[in-house]
């Protein structure tokens, strides 16, 4: 319990960062499906993914982990089985 | 196979409780154009269809599983706090009997979710119709759902939604452009 992040005013908004690099490449990756040779939208692509790589680390080690199945680390005890779920905030 | 990712992919904000729009929401939880039948319909679709779209309907058939969790958190926000009367009041009597404030996979008129609600022709021009016309479906449904509700968090939400419709639509409109290009490359001798 005492390793449970705490929900404050910075998790949402650290958590609408993530979200919104997250929709800019959904939304590339859905251009990119039917637009396969836009040089200019594909280096766009490479750039946020790096960039949404930091903001989830980063994020991550504040709040735990996003992803499982080994995609995601730990800290002990383990944190991914922990409340809150995305439907709870 | 698939990786669960634990956020939203829109922030999903109510500001009272409502049960009558979760109701309604229903229609896009397991309805015919919901988002439930969006995801299975392009999924399964995936295996037939020309290698130059697969992608295209992976990766939109995926959202829609986010959509599908983000319809289901407002229904659950909605709900949680009503009482047995409060849903009785909204016509949600029947679903308290048989689910209590569980989520369930029907239509707002309470008919529970059918595979007859999607098709597989397994010709790509049919069936990228079809995708299109679920779309353009879902894209309506999603304004008279927005034009029903005065709660400004939850319209919010819904015209993310609405815009997303929109954008898969022209997608597959797209896709429907290369298989003409690649089907009449085919023709040349």
């Amino acid at each position: 319990m005492s390793s449970r992040a705490q929900i404050d005013e910075n998790y949402y908004k650290k958590l609408e960062e993530l979200q919104q690099l997250d929709f800019a490449l959904v939304e590339l990756t859905l251009y990119l499906d039917t637009h396969p040779n836009d040089m200019q939208a594909l280096q766009q692509f490479n750039q946020l993914a790096q960039q949404r790589h930091q903001c989830a680390f980063h994020f991550e080690a504040q709040y735990g982990p996003l992803l499982q199945y080994g995609h995601s680390y730990s800290k002990y005890p383990w944190q991914w089985a922990e409340s809150p779920w995305p439907w709870q905030v | 196979m698939w990786v669960y990712e634990k956020k939203l992919q829109y922030p999903v904000r109510v500001s009272k409780c409502d049960p009558r729009m979760a109701k309604f929401l229903t229609e896009q939880y397991g309805g015919a154009d919901g988002e439930l039948s969006a995801a299975l319909r392009y999924l399964n679709q995936r295996y037939t269809i020309p290698d130059k779209v697969i992608g295209l309907l992976t990766d939109i058939g995926t959202e829609e599983f986010a959509h599908l969790e983000m319809i289901a958190t407002m229904i659950y926000k909605l709900t949680k706090d009503a009482t047995p009367e409060q849903l009785i009041a909204v016509g949600l009597g029947p679903h308290y009997a048989n689910h209590d404030h569980a989520l369930y996979y029907e239509n707002a008129g309470g008919v529970p979710w059918t595979a007859a609600y999607i098709q597989a022709k397994g010709d790509p021009l049919a069936d990228l119709y079809e995708d299109i016309a679920a779309e353009e479906k879902a894209r309506a449904t999603y304004q008279w759902l927005i034009d029903m509700t005065d709660d400004v968090d939850l319209q919010d939400s819904l015209k993310f939604l609405r815009e997303r419709e929109i954008v898969h639509s022209l997608r597959f409109k797209e896709a429907v452009e290369i298989i003409k290009a690649d089907r009449d490359t085919k023709k040349v001798f």
